[in-house]
């Protein structure tokens, strides 16, 4: 599908929309800590996802080094260990992956691929912003109250959540509750801004259909989310009033340490459906970003236009819609009628359907591309090849019958990394690759960019491989030590201490990554404004990196889809999605 | 927001038909819904994401409900009040529907009026919005007090299952957290309006942008929502 706008095009500059009215800087401050500018939101976005992530990252070493030298660090008690887990996946899922995804990328390219000034609403992406971050203040406090962050398990099951000696439970799971709180409502803003500057702020002839499909991505993620994350909402608050004020929300009648609680009639698996349906989608709204990004990638570093663009477009509306109708997939163990499960094991395998169909167009527009092995493109490659082979678990762990005896080993682990850890986070980083020449007018550093995905992405393997493999021998997860038990030969110890090696090593490579974004700031080669020769109208911006109000006097008009790459006759390989058509073939 | 943005639309082009031509029409130039300002959608979208969260929160609530061992309060019972010697029962919820059902009649006439440009009835009407807001508040102010007066408490009361007080004052709570933020909000935009800054341009405090007369509606899609959602909480909890 070429679209083109053909006949000659009218001549007069975009109306600037009456709604649009820029908010200028008076100061300092006004201009780079409290902006309203959704660039520099979408740089603190980034800054404190990434630092909060550096975090997690600490965590998980320190659970490896535990799972793979058991006993020689005698600080890894169980509590701890247990608190690491917590932090570690909820930091991850949530205050990485979610905001990086929405606030960093959405922030910066919705405005410039769309065409528009800013966000709708300036202000209350700046409040979100600062609510986001005093959700991950709140988060870190947990690490210094008495008893330390909740030590729940990221999923935060009552109701082992809030009963006594667990770790956390004295002030570690009400800080983690009230920032989820907190993130839920500074996210609600930023995400509404998100939704309605795509749906009412796009330039002139930027039709839905011609949108990049990174904003496609983008756009589909943020509505699920507005969606989804009412139900961990409401899940915080009736387990904070659980927790604070004694009723009984989600807690039976119960008997810990030998002691009658005062709970009665409450109803954990509430919390769980509560809480996956919040999760579930949460899994796709960290993916759909990411495979709208990678669509993007590909095809720039390809040179040829994306293969199946109105598939690609309804494939993730679709993926968006049936990750609402799955969520009991993760509860098969936790005693649901036959039939639910039958229902949702067939939903979680229809889903299969238009995730493949991704996969296949983004095989087929490699398919006799010109492929430039930049950083970028090798991040793309790398997050097709680990998406399906994560992909490929799931379908094990969606059927019933197989995900009973699976439930709750190492297989899950690696499952769930591969696909939804590894997976976009090898996009994120190449999207950092892609688009840090336009956010700071220097490229990074390509060798120490190599370097760092051979590493991350080997590595990566070598992680999560071996641990389907333990997995499959029944090695429980969230066991602080496996200790001794039959059925698990001492050659799993062996593969234990194998995977933390290399995970000290792959963290160890994000730091070149750290390194090479500081360095490159000042020292990077200047990029120019278009180093990727890349078609949509974030590279067309006047000035790199883009300035207030991204387009100088008069907003671009966009004639045509976002992938004319390899254009016979064209004076360089590609047209961007402002360039008129030409006269004479019209 | 009087203008649309023109669309691209050539003589040249052939429309496509059928399927291909509703999303092309959904998915066209510039804005997919053409006569909405940007503040109307982001309300709407607000709104349908609120309308999850009180959906989860009614769904958590009749789970427990069902989930609970101990019989139910009879809610017809417990929210009765003796007035002169007759026993009524629901009678202060039907006054409290009552009062905020009226009040979306007065929000809706103040819409009318605002965009009229009367400055002074579309002012009046919203503080009278404001007024029974504000009454419907103070009702359930003083149904919480009576109840707790009774020895209903979030993780108890005399009558049976204790979700039945967690679950009341959570949702009635939360809806009054909705009700108490719109009377805020419509008492701030009637101040806009009776001082005249949609008239003069005049640019808000936070945002410094200039408001039109449209905010007067979309404060009434908030305020109408908070209702429809009321009635909502009254056949839920209170008839069933």
């Amino acid at each position: 599908m070429v679209d083109v706008m053909h006949g000659v095009p009218e001549s007069r500059p975009a109306d600037e929309s009456d709604d649009v009215e820029l908010y200028h800087p008076h100061s300092w401050i006004t201009k780079y800590v409290f902006s309203q500018d959704a660039k520099i939101i979408a740089i603190q976005y980034s800054t404190v996802a990434l630092a909060i992530g550096l975090v997690a990252l600490v965590l998980s070493w320190l659970m490896r080094l535990q799972l793979g030298f058991p006993g020689v660090f005698s600080f890894i008690d169980p509590d701890r260990y247990y608190q690491f887990i917590t932090m570690h996946g909820m930091i991850m899922v949530v205050y990485l992956l979610t905001a990086l995804f929405l606030g960093g990328f959405g922030n910066y390219l919705i405005p410039l691929m769309l065409g528009a000034r800013d966000m709708v609403f300036p202000y209350v992406n700046m409040l979100s912003f600062w609510i986001y971050f005093l959700a991950v203040l709140v988060l870190l406090t947990g690490f210094f109250l008495p008893g330390g962050p909740t030590g729940a398990g990221w999923t935060l099951y009552p109701p082992q959540a809030i009963l006594a000696n667990t770790p956390g439970q004295q002030w570690g799971i009400v800080v983690m509750l009230v920032s989820l709180i907190l993130f839920i409502i500074g996210f609600t803003m930023g995400g509404l801004n998100y939704v309605v500057t795509v749906l009412q702020g796009r330039a002139k002839g930027m039709t839905l259909m011609r949108m990049p499909l990174t904003i496609w991505g983008i756009f589909t993620a943020t509505v699920m989310a507005l969606l989804a994350f009412p139900a961990l909402f409401v899940g915080a608050v009736m387990m904070l009033l659980d927790r604070l004020i004694g009723t009984s929300f989600f807690m039976p009648a119960i008997v810990a340490m030998g002691e009658r609680l005062a709970h009665k009639g409450g109803s954990p698996i509430l919390f769980q459906h509560l809480f996956w349906f919040f999760g579930h989608p949460e899994v796709y709204i960290v993916a759909l970003p990411a495979f709208g990004i990678v669509s993007d990638l590909i095809s720039t570093h390809a040179r040829k236009n994306i293969f199946g663009y109105r598939m690609m477009v309804w494939a993730l509306v679709a993926i968006g819609a049936l990750s609402f109708v799955v969520w009991a997939h993760h509860m098969y163990v936790s005693g649901m009628h036959p039939a639910f499960g039958f229902f949702f094991a067939t939903t979680t395998l229809i889903i299969a359907i238009p995730t493949a169909i991704k996969v296949y167009n983004w095989v087929l527009t490699l398919w006799q591309g010109d492929i430039h092995f930049t950083v970028p493109m090798l991040f793309a490659l790398g997050f097709i090849v680990t998406f399906l082979n994560g992909g490929l678990t799931g379908l094990f762990l969606g059927n019933v019958v197989v995900d009973v005896p699976l439930s709750d080993t190492m297989f899950v682990v690696a499952h769930f990394h591969m696909v939804m850890g590894v997976a976009p986070i090898l996009v994120i980083f190449g999207a950092i690759y892609h688009w840090y020449p336009k956010v700071t007018g220097r490229m990074l550093d390509d060798r120490l960019g190599k370097l760092h995905f051979w590493v991350t992405f080997l590595g990566a393997y070598l992680i999560f491989f071996p641990m389907h493999y333990i997995g499959l021998m029944g090695v429980p997860r969230r066991y602080h030590e496996i200790g001794a038990m039959s059925f698990v030969p001492p050659s799993a110890a062996t593969l234990n201490e194998f995977i933390t090696v290399v995970a000290l090593i792959v963290g160890a490579a994000q730091l070149a990554f750290v390194f090479n974004l500081i360095w490159s700031l000042k020292q990077g080669r200047p990029a120019g404004g278009n180093p990727w020769r890349a078609t949509t109208l974030e590279w067309q911006t006047p000035q790199t990196p883009p300035a207030h109000g991204n387009w100088g006097k008069t907003l671009p008009v966009v004639y045509r889809w976002a992938y004319d790459y390899s254009v016979p006759g064209a004076a360089e390989d590609f047209l961007p999605q402002n360039q008129p058509p030409d006269p004479r073939t019209a | 927001m009087n203008e649309i943005a023109p669309t691209a639309v050539n003589t040249g082009i052939v429309r496509p038909a059928g399927w291909r031509g509703f999303v092309a029409d959904w998915s066209s130039d510039q804005r997919t819904f053409k006569n909405v300002s940007w503040g109307k959608a982001m309300m709407w979208i607000f709104l349908l994401s609120d309308t999850f969260i009180f959906g989860t929160f009614l769904i958590s609530y009749m789970t427990v409900r069902m989930s609970t061992v101990v019989p139910w309060p009879n809610p017809s019972e417990v929210f009765a009040l003796e007035i002169g010697g007759h026993h009524l029962p629901l009678i202060l919820i039907a006054i409290m529907t009552f009062v905020l059902i009226s009040s979306s009649g007065t929000m809706a006439m103040a819409v009318n009026f605002g965009y009229r440009r009367d400055r002074k009835k579309t002012a009046i009407l919203m503080l009278v919005t404001a007024v029974l807001g504000a009454t419907f508040v103070g009702m359930q102010a003083f149904e919480w007090s009576k109840l707790i007066a009774e020895g209903v408490r979030p993780w108890g009361n005399p009558w049976g299952a204790e979700q039945f007080g967690s679950s009341f004052f959570m949702i009635t709570g939360f809806h009054g957290t909705h009700v108490t933020i719109g009377v805020i909000f419509l008492i701030i935009v009637a101040r806009k309006v009776w001082r005249g800054d949609f008239d003069e341009g005049r640019r808000g405090f936070f945002t410094s942008r200039k408001g039109r007369y449209e905010i007067v509606e979309i404060t009434g899609l908030y305020w109408h929502f908070v209702d429809l959602v009321w009635v909502f909480i009254f056949a839920l909890f209170y008839l069933w």
